[in-house]
């Protein structure tokens, strides 16, 4: 049993800045990135800003456990004059998980990155994923509105770009990445909009002052407007069903290092920040907010997670397969946070740190065979174990994981959010999430059998095993799969604190 | 004549007459097959919508729009269509209804909400009233900036301004890595002897350009007293530098200002903006309060007559904080817009052709 409370104390000076640290680290980092004269040297740099991050996310989060939540006033302005951080116990583990994502991507890439762009991209794309990593863990860590869609954009802009750069492997990467990147800025503009109205109704873009304040104006369409051009901008952002049309492409023809990044991280924070308005800054029992949840968000998420696990049965890209997996996934989390319960919200949030790791775990591991087999689809795939055993065996991990195989921390995660839907009596919850497990069980029935049971054709390329630095990650995030299935207790901990939070009332 | 009562419904019928404008631009972009039409529509569409702002009393933002919307991004455009075919097919009616309904839903529910915005100026809507009354009585006090817009992008929410500044340095990184390293042209100028018809244009440039960006540095110094800072300004110097490869030739600017040194300064500009916030932290503020930018054991040796006013002695962090981060905000702009030039301006068809060949 390992708790947040005794694991890490980092010096006080150090924890009175970590909150702005976190995120000036990875942007610093950034800047001498571009700077730096080699390939080499920049992934170091990349290497270290991430590892920062991470290290101040850890103090923070140890910080959240022992004296509740953190807050920072930049350029010592007190809101609402100024932008203040606050991180509660959601935004802590929100922070941890972008920030180990950031850093285990960020090892990853040293190999991955050599086969898929050219070596003199190098430098910008390492500042171009800082960039990414420093804008998401702002999203997570501030306290205003309108602050967050700054850092919505610079996560977003680093990531369109590099996105696009897939094309040195396939020329689909551009329209995918056009795609992301009209949709990603729709988004970005409707949240933006609705950030205008809520200031125009209450004069403020601090979050916690906006809550007190939206609390005493009563239902206004001022209010109404701004509400569903935030959630629907961040449903975009998040991939809600029917907004996902950009992420299939997006997530089947970036480079390894940002597909494995996004798929941990990305929708993630927007679905954080979409939960952050629900609950904490709009008020309590408005009735559009109860009725969102009720009639919009609810029945939307489990359409997810039906029809995108359908569609990933009958893909055949592998890395579709998974995009389309994460689609329906993105389903399920929202189907925890619309009970609306702290059970609900709880599971919802075990589920998403679940999510992220097996998710992050097989485009790993797929990206790691993809280094010496330039292909795509499942066929190509076909007995890959025997070539490369270890990628492979890190792959079947995480796909088990994924399945909600017993002991492991998918089976877990699923079983929870069963137990919160019953708990709340909502049966049709429980009962999509059962049948979205039995069509997630075809879909990695389907990969499994193929790299594992199937052998290759005669002629077809061989597969190479991918190389130590990129095995490493892999393997430390396969075997995390199943020591968290074991024993569960340090993302039980940070669900738990994150949904009390989200729950508690002003933020 | 209509006479008109008054100077409230002057500016009601000048908006009005805007709005009616942006209408009819907007639509001729939607029915416009041509792009190099549609691009200069675009340009009148950022114009006039910086005309309506000024109208608006929005000065700092109308200038923005007027040099980036109007200014900039038509060159981008401008660039960009050279690579593509001038026309775009007349999709089926099919394809529109999709896009109809979004926009019919987003407008249905902009009016919706429009009915319930106060009145626009009335002293007690909130957004006067609450933060932004705040402000007015507390910047002059805490920052001493005389432009409270300044006080506000650059103090307040001096965070925000870092965060935009790294948008458009990500923004520069996105262009450099799709374009910035791929084949290109280095084109000679237009013609390449003296007493050719571009004579006019070359010794006109010669004079614009050294007043242009000599421009550029008056709006980024004016910034703290009036409309201006490091946006405008480091467009205004890029535009300087474009000019300059549009006039003489891509290769000669390219020698002068090497894409190489310009990635560069707009890595330097963040790093700037950014190290002044930790400076700040190193000496016991807040991250970006400037009030700490100097260590107090050196704020003592400086003498009070060196920063004039000695009321307003105490506000040297602040000021001295704002012209620093807005230089950094200068380098990264104008780097970042040359970037994006450059990207498109050298990569010419045969360029690409060649390097596919090869």
């Amino acid at each position: 049993m390992i708790s947040f409370e005794t694991l890490y104390a980092a010096a006080p000076a150090l924890t009175a800045h970590a909150p702005v640290l976190m995120v000036a680290g990875p942007l610093i980092a950034a800047c001498v990135a571009a700077l730096s004269p080699t390939a080499r040297t920049s992934w170091m740099i990349s290497v270290t800003g991430s590892m920062f991050a991470a290290w101040m996310a850890l103090a923070i989060t140890g910080e959240v456990a022992r004296h509740g939540a953190v807050d920072y006033y930049i350029g010592g302005f007190a809101p609402p004059l100024g932008i203040a951080f606050y991180i509660d116990g959601l935004g802590a583990m929100m922070a941890l998980l972008v920030s180990s994502a950031g850093v285990m991507a960020s090892i990853y890439s040293g190999h991955s990155l050599a086969a898929e762009v050219r070596a003199e991209k190098h430098t910008h794309v390492q500042a171009a994923f800082l960039l990414c990593q420093a804008g998401l863990l702002g999203l997570v860590s501030t306290g205003d509105a309108f602050n967050a869609f700054v850092f919505l954009e610079v996560s977003s802009i680093g990531a369109y770009a590099l996105v696009a750069i897939g094309e040195k492997r396939d020329r689909r990467a551009l329209p995918a990445a056009f795609n992301y990147l009209i949709m990603g800025t729709i988004g970005a503009t409707l949240y933006v909009i609705g950030i205008g109205f809520l200031y125009a109704a209450t004069g403020t873009l601090n979050m916690a002052d906006l809550s007190a304040r939206l609390a005493t104006l009563g239902d206004s369409s001022v209010v109404q407007a701004g509400f569903a051009f935030i959630v629907v901008g961040l449903g975009i952002k998040a991939a809600m069903f029917p907004l996902h049309g950009w992420l299939p492409g997006a997530y089947s023809f970036g480079p390894s290092l940002i597909v494995i990044f996004l798929a941990a991280t990305a929708t993630k924070t927007s679905i954080y920040l979409m939960a952050r308005f629900i609950f904490d800054v709009f008020p309590d029992g408005a009735a559009f907010g109860r009725n969102f949840i009720a009639w919009v968000l609810a029945p939307l998420a489990a359409t997810a997670a039906i029809v995108c696990s359908i569609q990933a049965t009958f893909e055949r890209e592998i890395r579709r397969i998974l995009a389309f997996s994460s689609v329906a996934q993105v389903g399920l989390i929202l189907l925890g946070l619309s009970l609306a319960t702290i059970l609900g919200a709880s599971a919802g949030l075990f589920y998403l740190m679940a999510h992220a790791l097996m998710k992050m775990t097989l485009f790993m591991a797929v990206g790691g065979l993809a280094i010496s087999l330039p292909a795509r689809r499942l066929d190509d795939f076909a007995g890959v174990a025997r070539d490369a055993p270890w990628s492979a065996t890190a792959f079947a991990a995480g796909a088990l994981s994924l399945a909600g195989a017993p002991l492991t921390l998918g089976f877990l995660a699923k079983w929870r959010l069963l137990e919160a839907a019953l708990n709340a009596g909502q049966i049709w919850i429980a009962a999509t999430v059962a049948i979205a497990s039995l069509l997630t069980l075809l879909y990695v029935g389907r990969m499994l059998e193929a790299i594992f049971f199937r052998s290759a054709p005669a002629g077809a390329p061989r597969a190479v095993e991918a190389p130590v630095g990129v095995l490493a990650p892999v393997l430390v995030l396969a075997g995390l799969n199943i020591w968290f299935g074991l024993d569960a207790s340090l993302p039980e901990q940070l669900a738990g604190a994150g949904a009390k939070a989200l729950l508690a009332g002003a933020p | 004549m209509i006479a008109l009562p008054s100077s409230l419904n002057a500016n009601l019928v000048i908006g009005i007459a805007l709005l009616v404008m942006l209408l009819v631009v907007a639509g001729a972009i939607v029915r416009t097959r041509s792009l190099l039409a549609a691009i200069i529509l675009f340009s009148i569409y950022s114009l006039v919508s910086a005309v309506w702002l000024v109208v608006m009393d929005a000065a700092d933002v109308a200038f923005t729009e007027a040099v980036i919307g109007a200014g900039v991004s038509t060159i981008v455009l401008l660039g960009a269509i050279l690579l593509t075919r001038g026309e775009v097919e007349k999709p089926g009616w099919r394809a529109l209804v999709a896009p109809a309904l979004v926009c019919a839903g987003v407008g249905g529910l902009l009016i919706y909400a429009a009915a319930g915005l106060p009145a626009l100026g009335d002293p007690a809507s909130p957004a006067n009233a609450h933060v932004g009354r705040a402000y007015l009585e507390a910047a002059p006090k805490e920052i001493g900036a005389p432009n409270i817009v300044t006080a506000v992008l650059a103090s307040y929410r001096g965070f925000d301004t870092l965060g935009e500044t790294a948008v458009i340095f990500a923004a520069g990184i996105g262009v450099a890595l799709m374009l910035g390293f791929g084949p290109h042209a280095s084109p000679l100028p237009p013609a390449a002897t003296i007493g050719d018809h571009h004579v006019v244009l070359r010794v006109s440039a010669k004079f614009l350009i050294p007043l242009i960006a000599l421009f550029a540095l008056y709006v980024q110094f004016h910034g703290d007293l009036g409309a201006g800072g490091g946006f405008q300004a480091g467009v205004i110097m890029a535009a300087a530098i474009i000019l300059h490869a549009l006039v003489f030739g891509l290769r000669d600017t390219m020698m002068a200002v090497p894409p190489r040194l310009v990635r560069s300064i707009a890595a330097l500009g963040v790093l700037l903006y950014a190290g002044v916030g930790v400076a700040c932290m190193l000496n016991g503020g807040a991250f970006l309060d400037y009030d700490y930018l100097f260590p107090p054991a050196f704020e003592k040796q400086v003498p009070g007559w060196l920063l004039g006013d000695p009321e307003h002695a105490h506000h040297w962090g602040q000021h001295f904080g704002i012209l620093l981060i807005e230089l950094g905000v200068l380098l990264t702009v104008a780097a970042t817009m040359l970037t994006i030039f450059y990207g498109f301006a050298g990569r010419t068809v045969e360029a690409i052709r060649q390097e596919r060949g090869a």
